[in-house]
């Protein structure tokens, strides 16, 4: 059991190293967020349940839980917040973008 | 009926959180049920929006599959960003795309929006009325129809189920 959760804990760790890998790789703000997210939501969920699964007996697993079902529920809403105000603000997108449809809508007055 | 279903909820989730923060010793469990039926009694006119939620077995059913659909998306997502994080030509194609969602209730809404964000390659970036803009990594569709087709179809299916 605890090797289990050693291994689901390492598992955490190195997603959230290629979380960061990408935020130092990606082009612009947007791209550097889809890694960010992603990347600690997973990361940080594993190690919870690494942690609970390598202390059995700690009485915890409920705790852990509840610290899963929040991440989960405010992870992307902390990244959909930072990337609305990068986007009014007036953040530009990397030159590779194909398209940008809000910026189009917000010109022509459709997205108010 | 809406309201006291929103109530009914409010104490649910109330008690849920407080056994799993606490011992399961008589009095912790009396006094945190209390403690729930009077935060919900007093604040059941701010809870409204836990109505959204149907409590029907295909509901509470689907509720379930969607866990499970959703950990697999997230899954999914980790493996795809971290493929392209590695690949040393970094093979992008963002844009920020608009999509249409038929979900009319707004925790629902919600609840898209998030599931949106944690799957493959895909950002929520803005909600206006009916439309969600979308931040994607890989373009592969351009119109609207499309992009729907791709990104939120497959959840619509379970939330339009559980939220209506």
């Amino acid at each position: 059991m605890e090797l289990t959760g050693s291994i689901i804990t390492l598992t955490g760790s190195i997603v959230l190293f290629l979380g960061a890998l990408g935020i130092f790789r990606m082009p612009d703000v947007y791209n550097r967020m889809q890694a960010g997210t992603k990347a600690t939501t997973l990361g940080t969920v594993l190690f919870l349940i690494g942690v609970s699964l390598g202390h059995p007996g700690c009485g915890c697993q409920g705790k852990i839980f509840i610290l899963i079902v929040f991440i989960l529920a405010t992870n992307p809403v902390s990244s959909n917040a930072l990337a609305r105000a990068a986007h009014t603000a007036g953040i530009k997108l990397t030159d590779r973008s194909v398209k940008d449809d809000l910026k189009d809508d917000t010109e022509t007055g459709e997205a108010k | 009926m809406r309201k006291a279903k929103s109530a009914f909820l409010g104490v649910i989730i109330l008690f849920a959180i407080w056994v799993m923060l606490t011992d399961t010793s008589r009095q912790e469990l009396i006094f945190g049920g209390a403690t729930a039926l009077l935060i919900a009694a007093l604040f059941h006119s701010r809870l409204t929006v836990l109505g959204d939620i149907r409590l029907n077995p295909k509901s509470l059913l689907y509720m379930v599959i969607y866990v499970f659909v959703f950990l697999w998306e997230l899954l999914k997502s980790n493996i795809d960003v971290a493929l392209r994080v590695i690949n040393p030509r970094l093979p992008i194609n963002p844009g920020i795309v608009k999509v249409k969602t038929s979900l009319k209730s707004p925790l629902g809404r919600a609840v898209l929006a998030n599931s949106i964000t944690l799957t493959p390659g895909t950002l929520t970036v803005e909600m206006k009325n009916d439309y969600f803009y979308i931040h994607w990594i890989d373009v592969t569709s351009d119109d609207i129809e499309g992009a729907t087709k791709a990104i939120v179809s497959h959840f619509e299916k379970y939330l339009e189920t559980i939220f209506g």
